[in-house]
């Protein structure tokens, strides 16, 4: 198993960590959010994500992506997670790609894929329903309507969805499979509100009463396509914890080492030194947690969705701890938003929640292994 | 097929052939392994076999120079053939603080007569060695040891105590810390010896642990004479040896002793009730100990990679030894939460002499010994986050 980046993969690193600070770093995401911007991220960057590649990473040369596969993708949300980056990346370069190179028919993926590489289209993946993820309770009906399907439903935090130009929609259907279906925003009988979360990023509460859509609408074989792109989500979700709770952990070690209190720096305090310590090596865990399962999934491994699962618990317990112990560490001005800090934590929130929390995946690994 | 896939492949099948069945099943406990030593019996034919048919590939000691009765494999040979070992659960034919401890350092810092002196009697099973490192008054604190070691012309009169020893009752030879000088700092004047356990003066004594076993002693030098030829490395540069293995020991502690998975053995104690273990609490502590196993296990496997070939870890291996052992700790607690009242049983068949309860108490001593936790976190505030007085 390759856990050691090889010549090609330190570059894109490299390129990635100065575009994504240069191009997109925390001021850019508190202008953002002080704006009240409409979209919630910068259209521009989007664009220049697609110059670079960065929004085909995961899509074939055929349609016009770059396609070098999981580990760059998470080599890029590394970076992202460490400048808090918004950018539909996820939504859009990640879970539709998957969804629609795995699971489209030539036709939806000509258009589609070629669209999302291009940076011409954003997507959004509409799974959740309730406040937790539960993908197996989806309660979204897609009933065989003449040639074509009728959707009802309620979807929640669908990532992005409130400027998506099209959703794909987790319903399920007659036969109680879930399928995924492609459903224009402007369809009649879709409502969508735009949540403006706690991390100053966006996504949706979507309403789908009576969507008609046509039969060509489906990606085929719905449970199949839709674990690969929860895996492929876990995988690069936790990729963006890494970059966000290693730069938590790394701007509380370096204030730690400037702070002084009773005619000390703080770090010398041993009491700070051993939760340093132990957070470094929980951040070294997490590193080869997400290596391990961003290759898996390049290689084909036939636990590529296991091993996605584990690393998306252990990241979201690592990140978690990064931000909590690096607002305490920070003392009073971790508390105000003027320190970047808080705005880590938030994030982080937010992601440990995204494709489920580390309890989820207790529960899955534990059930999936018999025990 | 690239020459690793065939290494890979000869490996594989000649571990088949080779290995037989009743070295393939896990072991209880240290004292059915083959330690080797003046003094060893083998227990059993297969034992016997497995350890000879071993021994004449060099597989003892795989990566050691062939002169020194090893098969001089590279990295990646040795890494495979552990992982095909692994495979099959091969028991190691010799385990032995020869092999890893002492051998290392010796390949170090050791002049050539002494690595083949000492080092294919160590490879073949010949002797068996122990560590005299802590004191009564050094333990985390080492470098203060005082154990003295005067220069008598061609031979060192050495007096003083160690104390975590271990089997030193057992064991044939002994690698010493001992001070040469005491007109430096604690860390100048030490220096790294060897003798003869058999030599006059040395007395041991068994220490008993909470687990009831004793696989540690102290060890008592009242004029013992130690000949110059046995001092490694120079007069008072011992620090640096010892540091060295200490390094080496810590990367070899944090490995998981279990040979099965946490799963599996807490599922044999629990049952389950629909497919689930009864205690939603304890399943989901055991989920996330797993998950945490997992990534130590890639951990050690990055690190090793990254470390450019031979290199030593540094002070990641304090990192490792770290969570390893803490983790380790966390996985047995999780055991005896799993076993119940049955866990408790300390003496009787059905617990074949309360196993569990006796290796769980071992696990105590594993973010003890070989420098405990506190230390590693410091060494890591220290040399990794360079965090200032640390």
């Amino acid at each position: 198993m390759a856990l050691v980046l090889n010549e090609d993969e330190v570059t894109l690193r490299d390129t990635a960590e100065g575009f994504f600070a240069n191009k997109a770093p925390v001021t850019a995401l508190r202008k953002l959010r002080d704006a009240r911007d409409e979209t919630g991220f910068d259209r521009a960057l989007w664009a220049e994500m697609a110059d670079m590649g960065f929004a085909g990473v995961c899509v074939d040369e055929d349609h016009g992506g770059v396609d070098m596969g999981f580990m760059a993708a998470g080599l890029l949300a590394e970076q992202m997670g460490r400048n808090l980056s918004a950018s539909p990346f996820l939504s859009t370069a990640i879970l539709a790609a998957t969804a629609i190179r795995h699971g489209g028919t030539a036709e939806q993926k000509a258009k589609w894929l070629s669209a999302i590489s291009g940076g011409r289209a954003v997507m959004a993946l509409a799974l959740d329903e309730g406040a937790k993820h539960n993908p197996k309770g989806i309660q979204t009906r897609a009933e065989t309507s003449g040639n074509g399907f009728k959707i009802n439903g309620a979807k929640a935090m669908v990532v992005d969805g409130h400027v998506a130009d099209q959703l794909i929609v987790a319903a399920r259907m007659d036969d109680e499979q879930i399928g995924l279906f492609l459903v224009d925003p402007k369809t009649a009988g879709v409502d969508i509100e735009r949540t403006i979360m706690v991390d100053s990023r966006n996504a949706a509460r979507i309403d789908l009463k009576d969507v008609e859509v046509t039969g060509d609408a489906r990606l085929s074989e719905g449970d199949d396509v839709l674990t690969k792109v929860m895996s492929a989500g876990r995988a690069v979700v936790a990729a963006e914890l890494l970059g966000a709770g290693g730069a938590a952990f790394e701007m509380t070690v370096a204030y730690i080492k400037e702070r002084k209190q009773f005619g000390k720096i703080i770090g010398e305090f041993q009491g700070l030194q051993h939760r340093a310590s132990h957070l470094y090596s929980e951040y070294q865990l997490a590193r080869s947690a997400v290596l391990a399962s961003l290759t898996a999934l390049d290689e084909g491994d036939e636990n590529a969705a296991k091993y996605c699962a584990m690393a998306k618990a252990k990241l979201g317990s690592f990140a978690k701890l990064a931000s909590q112990e690096g607002v305490q560490m920070h003392g009073g001005v971790g508390m105000t938003d003027e320190y970047d800090i808080g705005l880590y934590m938030k994030r982080i929130r937010v992601l440990q929640e995204l494709l489920g929390d580390a309890s989820y995946h207790f529960d899955q690994l534990a059930t999936q292994s018999h025990y | 097929m690239s020459d690793l896939k065939q290494f890979r492949a000869e490996t594989r099948a000649w571990l088949e052939e080779n290995c037989p069945k009743s070295m393939r099943a896990p072991v209880k406990s240290d004292s059915e392994m083959y330690w080797g030593g003046r003094g060893a019996k083998f227990q059993s034919e297969d034992q016997k076999l497995w350890f000879e048919r071993m021994l004449a590939k060099g597989w003892t000691v795989p990566s050691w120079d062939k002169k020194y009765g090893g098969a001089g494999l590279n990295r990646a040979q040795a890494q495979i053939l552990k992982q095909e070992m692994k495979r099959i659960n091969a028991r190691n034919p010799l385990p032995s603080f020869g092999i890893w401890m002492l051998g290392p350092a010796l390949l170090k810092f050791g002049s050539e007569d002494q690595k083949l002196e000492f080092l294919p009697p160590i490879a073949r099973g010949e002797i068996r060695w122990c560590q005299g490192y802590s004191e009564p008054g050094a333990g985390s604190d080492l470098a203060s040891l005082a154990t003295k070691a005067e220069d008598k012309g061609d031979y060192y009169l050495v007096n003083g105590q160690k104390v975590w020893t271990s089997y030193a009752d057992q064991a044939d030879w002994i690698f010493c810390l001992v001070r040469t000088d005491n007109s430096g700092t604690k860390h100048q004047g030490i220096s790294f010896v060897l003798f003869d356990m058999e030599s006059e003066g040395v007395e041991t004594r068994p220490i008993k642990l909470i687990s009831g076993k004793s696989p540690f002693c102290e060890t008592f030098m009242n004029d013992v004479k130690v000949p110059k030829e046995n001092l490694v490395g120079e007069e008072g540069q011992g620090w640096n040896i010892a540091k060295y293995l200490l390094t080496h020991e810590r990367e070899m502690i944090g490995e998981s002793p279990l040979s099965r998975s946490l799963s599996e053995m807490a599922v044999q104690q629990t049952g389950t009730v629909e497919g689930k273990m009864p205690d939603p609490y304890l399943r989901g502590k055991i989920a996330e100990a797993e998950i945490d196993d997992w990534a130590m296990s890639m951990t050690m496997a990055r690190m090793l990679a990254e470390a450019k070939a031979g290199a030593s870890l540094g002070a990641n291996s304090s990192m490792l030894k770290y969570y390893g052992t803490e983790l380790n700790k966390r996985k047995f607690e999780l055991l005896m939460d799993a076993a119940g009242h049955d866990g408790l049983e300390w003496e009787s068949e059905r617990s074949e002499e309360g196993n569990l309860a006796r290796t769980w108490l071992r696990t105590k001593g594993n973010s003890i010994e070989g420098g405990t936790s506190e230390v590693q976190l410091n060494i890591i505030s220290k040399h990794i986050l360079q965090l200032p007085g640390a």
